[in-house]
Formats: structure tokens, C-alpha cells, sequence
């Protein structure tokens, strides 16, 4: 059986397609058997991050409506034999996902995954609940400012109240917190929540800290989930998540801000 | 309500006067439709004690009947034939209040509690009904409340452990307790008791109120934000408290 994980925060544009790739490309780096599925139905954007958006035949809801089974519309990743991607339909709209049949399909990719990640789209709609229902972990994204934060919170109750688990009365959804698009120099500022304050504000135990980085970006443009940027701060500091995420100790990096020389400051501004 | 004699002055005596009292009457409790079964048990009953029930006013309780339909006739010729005078009808459905009121029987409002006198058979259910309403009495929620949340502790306190995320709502009967930081909503006292208050580690609110009267967090003064208070009101203003 696998575990299944919902990449979710409730707002948009803070990261869950960049880290549901990281993640998913970082459990299967570790030899797990990975498949990452993209919820997204209507603004599929998972591919292109995966850079398989040329090798997409068959869909998420083509399975859902059994048009196709799970073996064709499953992708293998070019870059890792464990990595299988599950795109969703860009022509359909969310309410395409019917409960029953999200759930018959998590459980066909459970016999033969070791992690089910879920990129949920954005907001609270059914899109979001149904990436969510059937979770054991959530990891739930969040960027240091108040409004992410407050939806982060409310994704929070939600993934307690409305979830399977929650509905069976199982043992909870097993919350993480990961803050990115992190600038610790703006948090000396006083322009940015600290990873003290959003942990004190979201009471959660924090899986990660992703620094703001141009590396993620020109990862996503070029289809290459930033983990494999094994150069770049982000990608490291994803490296270190799927680390924790298993179980490993790992000390938080890149959440202080690097003190410059005078000399570097003079040339580089 | 009543007329008063003494503001028609000038007019013609009145007539008559509407007035309302309370009498305490015999309920006769049904319980199962074989109207035989109710004969014998009726004329045992009556043979114990015949004046007894000579020429009284009865209410005939469906609150517990079990059968289906009631038949009236029967049961009210059985009850007059011992000297009854049945003449309401109180419980039961619409059908068998129709059927009732064939037999110019009046339907009388519901207007006791079925767990203050159970009857044998109910009184598990009963039991179980207090059980719950003590459960419902106080609430204790111990895990963080998330913005988008809501807790009402019907008609009683309401116990918290943990923080109260901005967004989130609290409500409770009686008094409200965190023990986290507050920034939500918190509301006392909701079905108007005076005397409820807010207790609270951190008061970091959007909004406090008990029995309706309110604060916004703009009007709490900065030095009462962060330490723990106490919110009560003393001549219905809403003061706030350090503790």
C-alpha cells in the first residue's frame, strides 16, 4: 500500500506544482516507486514542469471515465525508472472528478506505488477537496505572508474536517508545513513573516524551509524539476524536505541571511 | 390580556371576562392499540376505586403509543362508560389529531418535557438524552481551532487548548476558555447570559463579545493585546481585564 500524499495550501501561485514535482522526482531518486498526480483539471501545468508535456495521450479523467486504462495514461519520467507521471485533462473541468471513481483509481496506483503524491489546484472547490480526501500526509505550502498564511490555515481545518480519514474517524492526516519562495534577508527587514512567526501562527511541524531562488524559475521553464539543480539552493533545500519526509534528522538550511563582506557588498551592490 | 372591568367604565357591565388558569388534570397514557386489552385493564383500574373517576376531565397522552391508528370511538366510549370525561387529545400525529378532533376531542400543545418523567420504557433513552445533553452542557476542543472553523458549545462553556487561528469562530452558551493565543472571533454568552465571560492566555481577537455586546479588534487597547485577560461585562459595557 502506498502512502498517499496531497500537495496543498489552499492559495495559488506559492509552489505546490514545483514542489509536488520536487518531491515526487526526490522520493524516486531515493528508489521509491513515485507516481505524482496532477489534480489540476482544466490548468494542467504539471507536465510542463515535468517536461513531458509532448508524451501526454491519455488523462486523469480518461481513467476516471474509464476511456483508458491507468497503464496508458501513466507516463514513466525519462529521468528515473521509479518516477510514473498522471497528467490531468486540460479540456475537462474539475467536476469531471467523481469521488468513487478518484478514490478506485488512488487505490489501483497504491498496489504497484510506494508514494501517491496529489498536486492539488488551487483554492477550497472540489478540485482542492477531492486532491485531499483520500491523503494520509499533506504537505501543506505556504509563503511567508499573511494571506497564504490565513488560507494555509484554512486548508488546515479543512484537510481535519473533510477528509476520509477525518470522515472514518482514522488516525488524522499527518500535517507538514513547508515555507517557500523564503528571503531571509527581507525577514531581517521586517518585510516578510519569519519561520517562527507562520510556525506560531499555523502550529505545525515544518517539513522544510525553500529559499526564494531564480533557480526554480528557469527549472520550470525548462521542464526540469529544481531538485535535479543540485547546484542551487532550492534545489538542495528540496533535497533536504524528501530527506525529512523519510524520516531523516536534517538541521534547516538557508533560512538565515548570509552575511556579506565589504568587499562583495561594494562589487555586488 | 384579561379584560378589565374598571377600563370600560362608562360602558354596559361586560358580559363575561376571558381569563387563563391551570388545572392539574389525570393523563391517560396510551400505549398499544388492542382496545381490549385497555378494557380489562380499565374496569381492574376503576373497580379499585369507582368514585374515583366519576366526572373526570381526562387527556388522553398518544406521546407514547406504539400502535398505529387510534380508535377513537372505542376508547372514548370505554373511557365515558366508567364516568371519564375525555376531552383532549395531546402528542401523537396529524393523522391521529384529525381523527381526534372527529370526536370533537380538543389537541392540546406539547408543553412538557419527555425527560423529566420518563416513562419505564423510555427511560434509557432518557438516560441517554441527559447523557448527551451533559456532553453538549460544556465542549472541549484540544486541538488548534483553523480559520474557517466554528464551535459552539450549546448551553454551556467552552474549553479550548490550543491556539485560535484568526478567521475562526468561537461560541458558546456559557463562558469561553483558550488556552493558546486568541485571534479569532470569540462570542459568550450567545443566548443572552449577562454573566458569561471570556478567559483567554493571549488576546490577540478580531472580535469579543458577550451577550452581544462587542469589540472589534481596533477598539482593544494595545497594552491589553498578548497578556492574558478576562472579558465580562459590568453594567452591560464589555470591559477587559488583565489577569
Amino acid at each position: 500500500m502506498a502512502r498517499i500524499i496531497v500537495i496543498t495550501s489552499g492559495k495559488g501561485g506559492v509552489g505546490k506544482t514545483t514542489t509536488a514535482a520536487a518531491l515526487a522526482m526526490g522520493l524516486a531518486l531515493k528508489g521509491k516507486r513515485t507516481a505524482v498526480v496532477d489534480f489540476d483539471v482544466g490548468l494542467r501545468n504539471l507536465d510542463l514542469i515535468m517536461g513531458c508535456e509532448r508524451r501526454v495521450v491519455y488523462d486523469f479523467v480518461n481513467v476516471i471515465k474509464e476511456e483508458a486504462t491507468l497503464n496508458q495514461a501513466l507516463i514513466r519520467d525519462k529521468r528515473s525508472d521509479h518516477l510514473y507521471i498522471l497528467p490531468a485533462s486540460q479540456t475537462r473541468d474539475k467536476d469531471a472528478l467523481a469521488k468513487d471513481a478518484v478514490g478506485r483509481v488512488l487505490e489501483e496506483l497504491s498496489d504497484s506505488f510506494d508514494f501517491v503524491v496529489c498536486d492539488s489546484p488551487a483554492g477550497i472547490e472540489h478540485g482542492a477537496t477531492m486532491a485531499m480526501y483520500y491523503a494520509d500526509d499533506a504537505i501543506v505550502v505556504t509563503n511567508p505572508e499573511v494571506s497564504s498564511v490565513r488560507d494555509s490555515d484554512r486548508m488546515l481545518g479543512i484537510l481535519s474536517s473533510k477528509s476520509r480519514r477525518a470522515e472514518n474517524g482514522d488516525e488524522p492526516i499527518r500535517e507538514h508545513l513547508l515555507l517557500t519562495r523564503y528571503d531571509p534577508r527581507r525577514v531581517d527587514n521586517g518585510d516578510m513573516l519569519s519561520v517562527e512567526d507562520v510556525q506560531e501562527i499555523l502550529s505545525l511541524s515544518l517539513i522544510g524551509v525553500i529559499p526564494e531562488s531564480k533557480a526554480v524559475l528557469s527549472a520550470s521553464n525548462a521542464g526540469i524539476p529544481v531538485i535535479l539543480d543540485h547546484d542551487s539552493d532550492a534545489g538542495q533545500a528540496y533535497a533536504d524536505t524528501v530527506s525529512r519526509y523519510l524520516g531523516e534528522d536534517i538541521p534547516h538550511r538557508f533560512t538565515e541571511a548570509e552575511k556579506k563582506g565589504f568587499l562583495s557588498r561594494l562589487f555586488k551592490g | 390580556m384579561a379584560a378589565n372591568p374598571q377600563s370600560l367604565e362608562g360602558e354596559a357591565a361586560a358580559a363575561f371576562e376571558l381569563k387563563a388558569a391551570g388545572f392539574t388534570l389525570p393523563i391517560f397514557r396510551l400505549l398499544g392499540d388492542d382496545m381490549e386489552a385497555v378494557a380489562n385493564q380499565l374496569s381492574a383500574k376503576v373497580g379499585q376505586a369507582p368514585d374515583f373517576f366519576r366526572n373526570t376531565p381526562i387527556v388522553i397522552d398518544l406521546g407514547d403509543f406504539a400502535g398505529g391508528e387510534v380508535e377513537f370511538p372505542l376508547l372514548v366510549g370505554l373511557l365515558r362508560g366508567y364516568g371519564m370525561i375525555p376531552f383532549g387529545v395531546r402528542g401523537g400525529s396529524k393523522a391521529q389529531h384529525a381523527s381526534a378532533e372527529t370526536m370533537e376531542l380538543a389537541v392540546l400543545g406539547e408543553t412538557y418535557s419527555r425527560a423529566a418523567r420518563p416513562s419505564p420504557a423510555n427511560a434509557e433513552n432518557a438516560e441517554r438524552a441527559a447523557a448527551d445533553e451533559a456532553v453538549h452542557a460544556s465542549m472541549l476542543v484540544a486541538r488548534p481551532v483553523r480559520s474557517g472553523q466554528r464551535h459552539y458549545a450549546a448551553g454551556g462553556d467552552l474549553s479550548v487548548v490550543g491556539a485560535v487561528s484568526s478567521g475562526a469562530e468561537l461560541m458558546a452558551d456559557g463562558n469561553i476558555h483558550v488556552y493558546g493565543p486568541l485571534r479569532g472571533r470569540a462570542m459568550a454568552g450567545v443566548n443572552g447570559d449577562l454573566e458569561a465571560r471570556i478567559f483567554c492566555q493571549d488576546l490577540q481577537a478580531e472580535l469579543v463579545a458577550i451577550a452581544g455586546h462587542y469589540r472589534v479588534s481596533e477598539n482593544i487597547p494595545a497594552e491589553l493585546q498578548g497578556v492574558p485577560v478576562q472579558i465580562f461585562l459590568d453594567q452591560k459595557i464589555l470591559r477587559i481585564e488583565k489577569l
